[in-house]
């Protein structure tokens, strides 16, 4: 069993009236099945509604189960013993940038977690300085929240989740609401945690340049999971993803569109280069019609 | 417009007075406060102008930060300053209609108008030097005798310092939703009182929606982050009495006294 | 129809010592009809740039006419302004607050004045020109998908029938298809209504799609004022403003230096596209 498992699970949203009748349910997770290894670096993606952001906040015991069972680490969600181990074993970086940063001064805020966990003051110290390092904020530690950027304000809420030593890390959607710049800082820095501190991560995103390097892919639409495997597997069906209303980023589409028009390249090309790399060759022996610039 | 807001804005820079213990500068500030309504004489005054200016210089924050928090009582202190003025019998210096102008009213209104002055930026020290967490935690440690009689001195102090953090980021979304109202000719400003009521329902409305749903996710935030009560938990910041804090209670000890003997 | 903007300079916190150029001598005209791409770094000065087209911020200095008329001029009248130049704010939330889609699109037309028949009249053609199905007109716009809360936001503004809809990151938040539903619908309003549109985006895979125009802000400067193709040549630069070119502009300007002749200017997937299949003999059966 992985770090994150999940069997057989199932999870409604009910909408209930005034007098407590059940209006409405809510079907967002349906029967799914899941295992992740310890320091992988995993994307969840889907379109808005298709039950990534519900399976994230099942992973550390904000939602329980309807049906079937989360583990963590071995412990099962629903173990009220064990939901402050679990919490701590898997943290959790929000959408909204300001609506999860507690202090009103950085380094507080990293402490907020620790000092929950009832740390010692000397720990607790120790654990701001090295989770502010980790994600390169250390310069702005007696900053004020609210004169850091969008792209900032995500590490410092990613650095407090680190002070409480988590193995796992969920981030759902923590790029949503920044700009081009920020998303790349986030992601730069969820990428490092994983590589050096062997943290796994589980990335909610539905941005596809931010999933080509991770280990694995995996794609929810409906509260089912339709597609698991590495981004280049994922990306070599364009076709597929389009109809879970994602996208593919324009190097995949464009090799994609020209395979298809029978020029001979791989499947599921995901950056500049290796598109250059395999359509360079064919170009240049395509002789007379490629001509050199003079 | 409201950003212009001083209290409750922490100055970061590194000061003795940075580095006293929270409790110590709110005990100062009570009792400055208090020495300014004992003062009766302009020599006492005189005392409390060199503390004040003291205690300034060793924050380290410009005076210009200090006097920002005037602007939010400026209406107050005129009010109040003319009615001193003008309705204070006495030996009359001039008189324009039923209005008169005495010597005691002058010397009333002065202790009056630096009675204000000196109380915003005494207070504006205190919130300037002191972190909004490090305040509530000094209110929290310093009150903590209520708990014994039911009052939950943690979650109240907890509630502080998020609404502290929060205000900022709410007033710069008033004025983005004022704004998104006007690009679809909302006017807020003409008509009379019923009119104007109305019309702050378009804003109202989507801020109080916000509030909510930023309530709920920093909620879910916070219970991510393991927090469950004031129960168990341990402090990043500690409050311990330092030497510098007694020298502190000293000075304000020496202060009190100089105050009331002159 | 235009909008002028001349030497527009715009200053925070003026007179005091955070005085600071949040717009520094920007001049521009939009004609009638154009599509223009406004895009910039977070704090480059285009939300600020906005807000003076519809009088919501006052310039420093500077001046700005539309439809040649200065509308600092004593009299001009600024409600006016705000229905013929509709500005959609990035976060329908902030703008939402009617029990009903249809009552919150009402807000609008109801502002100009407007009677009752001439303002439902307005909102039913806003929200079908958005494409906002009549089963959501019902609905408490709180309870909209972000997809349907964009259109409802957009259609609130539609309503007071601008000339110009100038709109902050319409897709911000919205996942793939929702991004293209709503930038086609935006495309639609241009084609079809030959309405004015100023798109600011982050995405310059979007711009390059849809606007026949950029203006490249920077520092509260303007740094390019042209068409798509020639703005992405200039990519370098762009990337030392923290922005950068679409994708396919670098495969091509890659596939350029090793030698292969295609055109510099090519921008987006389709163009690539039939430019290769034609270097390779295909032909290339569509555009």
């Amino acid at each position: 069993m992985g770090i994150i498992k999940a069997s057989r699970l199932i999870y409604d949203y009910i909408r209930r009236d005034e007098e407590d009748h059940v209006e409405e349910v809510n079907r967002a997770i349906d029967g799914l099945e899941l295992d992740i290894k310890a320091g992988d670096f995993v994307a969840i993606l889907g379109h808005n509604g298709s039950g990534k952001s519900t399976f994230a906040k099942q992973v550390n015991g904000i939602l329980l189960p309807t049906e079937g069972t989360v583990w963590i680490s071995g412990m099962k969600t629903t173990d009220e013993n064990h939901i402050w181990d679990i919490r701590k074993t898997a943290g959790m970086v929000f959408q909204n940038p300001d609506n999860q940063i507690i202090g009103n001064v950085v380094e507080e805020d990293v402490g907020f977690g620790p000092e929950n966990l009832g740390v010692p003051t000397e720990e607790i110290w120790r654990r701001v300085d090295e989770s502010l390092e980790a994600v390169g904020m250390t310069a702005y530690r007696l900053k004020s929240p609210n004169k850091l950027s969008g792209g900032q304000k995500q590490r410092v809420a990613i650095a407090g989740v680190m002070a409480m030593k988590p193995q796992c890390i969920i981030l759902d959607e923590p790029t949503a609401m920044l700009d081009p710049n920020g998303r790349t800082e986030v992601i730069r820095t969820i990428h490092e945690l994983n590589r050096k501190e062997g943290i796994t991560v589980l990335l909610i995103t539905h941005y596809m340049e931010e999933v080509i390097w991770a280990d694995r892919v995996i794609v929810m639409d409906d509260g089912h999971l339709v597609m698991d495997g590495t981004p280049r597997e994922i990306f070599s069906q364009v076709k597929e993803l389009k109809g879970y209303r994602l996208d593919v980023p324009q190097v995949t589409e464009l090799a994609y569109e020209l395979k298809k028009e029978g020029v001979e390249l791989p499947d599921g090309i995901l950056t500049i280069e290796e598109l250059i790399e395999h359509l360079l060759p064919v170009l240049q022996s395509a002789g007379a019609k490629a001509v050199k610039d003079s | 417009m409201i950003r212009e807001i001083t209290l409750g804005q922490y100055y970061p820079v590194d000061s003795v007075l940075h580095r006293l213990d929270p409790r110590t500068k709110l005990f100062g500030t009570m009792v400055f406060i208090v020495s300014l309504f004992l003062a009766d004489s302009l020599a006492a005054y005189g005392v409390a102008t060199v503390f004040l200016v003291l205690v300034i210089r060793l924050s380290k924050v410009p005076f210009s930060f200090m006097v920002r928090g005037l602007k939010a009582i400026l209406f107050l202190l005129l009010i109040s300053v003319s009615f001193n003025l003008f309705l204070t019998p006495g030996t009359e210096i001039f008189r324009v209609g039923f209005l008169k102008l005495t010597w005691e009213g002058l010397r009333l209104a002065g202790f009056m108008a630096l009675r204000l002055i000196y109380l915003v930026i005494g207070s504006s020290v205190m919130t300037l030097t002191t972190t909004p967490n490090e305040l509530t935690d000094g209110l929290e440690k310093s009150m903590g005798f209520l708990n014994r009689v039911g009052v939950p001195v943690h979650e109240i102090s907890m509630m502080m310092s998020i609404a502290l953090r929060f205000i900022p980021i709410l007033v710069e979304e008033t004025d983005k939703i004022m704004k998104a109202q006007m690009a679809r000719g909302a006017d807020f400003e003409s008509g009379n009182l019923v009119q104007k009521a109305k019309s702050m329902v378009p804003l109202l409305v989507p801020l109080f929606i916000s509030a909510f749903r930023r309530a709920t996710d920093l909620a879910m935030a916070m219970e991510a982050r393991c927090y469950h009560g004031g129960a168990g938990r341990s402090k990043m910041k500690p409050l311990h009495y330092a030497r510098r804090d007694y020298i502190g209670y000293l000075v304000y000890l020496v202060y009190l006294v100089a105050v009331i003997v002159i | 129809m235009s909008i002028r903007a001349e030497h527009i300079n715009y200053l925070y916190g003026e007179g005091t010592a955070f005085e600071q150029y949040a717009l520094k001598d920007v001049s521009f005209e939009i004609g009638d009809g154009q599509f223009v791409g406004l895009i910039g770094h977070t704090g480059s000065g285009k939300s600020t740039l906005i807000q003076h087209l519809n009088g919501l911020l006052r310039a420093s200095s500077g001046k700005i006419y539309y439809n040649g008329e200065d509308i600092y001029q004593e009299g001009y009248d600024m409600k006016a302004l705000r229905s013929r130049v509709g500005l959609v704010f990035q976060y329908p939330e902030h703008q939402l607050f009617e029990v009903d889609v249809f009552s919150d699109v009402c807000f609008g037309p109801g502002n100009q004045g407007l009677s009752k028949e001439e303002k439902e009249e307005r909102a039913r053609e806003a929200l079908h020109l958005v494409g906002l199905e009549e089963r959501f007109w019902t609905q408490s716009p709180f309870e909209l998908s972000g997809g349907q809360k964009r259109r409802a936001a957009i259609a609130g503004v539609l309503a007071m029938r601008p000339e110009v809809l100038i709109l902050d990151e319409p897709t911000a938040g919205l996942d793939p298809r929702g991004r293209d539903e709503i930038l086609d619908e935006i495309s639609a309003l241009h084609k079809e209504k030959r309405m004015t549109i100023v798109l600011v985006s982050h995405s310059m895979e979007d711009i390059a799609r849809y606007a026949d125009r950029i203006l490249v802000m920077s520092h509260g400067e303007k740094l390019f004022d042209a068409p798509p193709k020639e703005v992405f040549r200039h990519y370098q630069e762009l990337e030392r403003i923290g922005l950068a070119a679409p994708q396919i502009t670098y495969v091509v300007q890659r596939l350029r230096e090793q030698g292969i002749l295609l055109q510099e200017d090519i921008t987006t997937v389709g163009e690539a596209k039939a430019a290769i299949l034609r270097l390779l003999g295909k032909g290339g059966s569509e555009a």
